[in-house]
């Protein structure tokens, strides 16, 4: 999978799992091959970096809002996007994604409104859902079934 | 940050639902017009928000919505020179016009009838 563009358009970060599972993905991704940016908002980009201080787990950190402007400007566009929510500004900022570029898109729904989030849902998109705030296990399970068919 | 955060703004709902922005700009303005995803207001702002998206004049002023990852949705409006110009350009274009009389019988948004043109707008 050298060379294909993935984003991982992360929400708030107030749910605690949102950080970790980023941080796995990413680094899940990288090792096979996979071309991995994570975008965020201020606090995120943050968190990121103090949870992974050299870089190791995410290579490519950026500002969401600018990414989003650089893909509506057609300066930049991706082949895969896992949109992280857990509340309606993360479905908000997916169906946004959804409707600006054409990467497949994969919603990862989770916190506790995340079956109510599921039915609001209205884009094409994988949805890969775990009603979970602070434990992240159902949703690595999850998402490494889904990484095992992407890398198909 | 944009410049709307540096503008004059005149805030009428915050930390909403991005569904619940659209229903006040739907039922409090003037005019309702609808465009896609990253339509780009002002100088910089590229609009965030579901399909279909509602943005309203009331005289001189823009109503629009405004998603922020950690704050949710907020409608704001902004009533200046440049305002004037952006409703001037929403009425040029003139796709998927509401009029007042027609909003206050079931838009297209609301009526759960197939959106046919506003699907065929942004899936595009």
């Amino acid at each position: 999978m050298t060379g294909v563009k993935v984003l991982l358009m992360l929400g708030c970060p107030e749910v605690p799992i949102q950080t970790s599972i980023a941080l796995y993905l990413s680094h899940k991704l990288n090792k096979s091959g996979f071309d991995v940016t994570v975008a965020g908002n201020d606090a995120v980009i943050k968190l990121l970096k103090v949870s992974d201080s050299d870089g190791y787990y995410v290579k490519k950190m950026v500002n969401l809002d600018k990414t989003l402007e650089d893909i509506i400007e057609k300066r930049l566009d991706f082949d895969i996007c896992f949109a992280f929510m857990h509340n309606d500004s993360g479905m908000t900022f997916a169906a946004t994604m959804s409707a600006i570029s054409q990467a497949k898109m994969y919603s990862v729904i989770f916190g506790r409104n995340a079956e109510a989030l599921e039915e609001a849902i209205e884009f094409d998109c994988v949805k890969i859902v775990a009603k979970d705030v602070h434990n992240p296990t159902r949703l690595k399970n999850k998402l490494d079934k889904v990484m095992e068919e992407i890398a198909k | 940050m944009s410049c709307i955060e540096q503008m004059k703004y005149t805030i009428h709902l915050q930390k909403t639902s991005f569904k619940e922005a659209r229903e006040y700009i739907e039922k409090n303005s003037d005019e309702v017009y609808y465009v896609s995803p990253g339509y780009k207001i002002f100088k910089d702002y590229y609009i965030i928000g579901v399909p279909p998206i509602a943005v309203g004049a009331k005289g001189n002023s823009l109503i629009f919505p405004y998603t922020k990852p950690c704050h949710g949705s907020f409608v704001l409006s902004i009533d200046n020179e440049d305002s004037i110009k952006e409703i001037d350009r929403l009425r040029e274009t003139d796709k998927g016009k509401v009029t007042t009389s027609v909003k206050k019988s079931k838009s297209p948004a609301s009526s759960g009838a197939p959106l046919a043109s506003y699907g065929d707008m942004w899936k595009k």
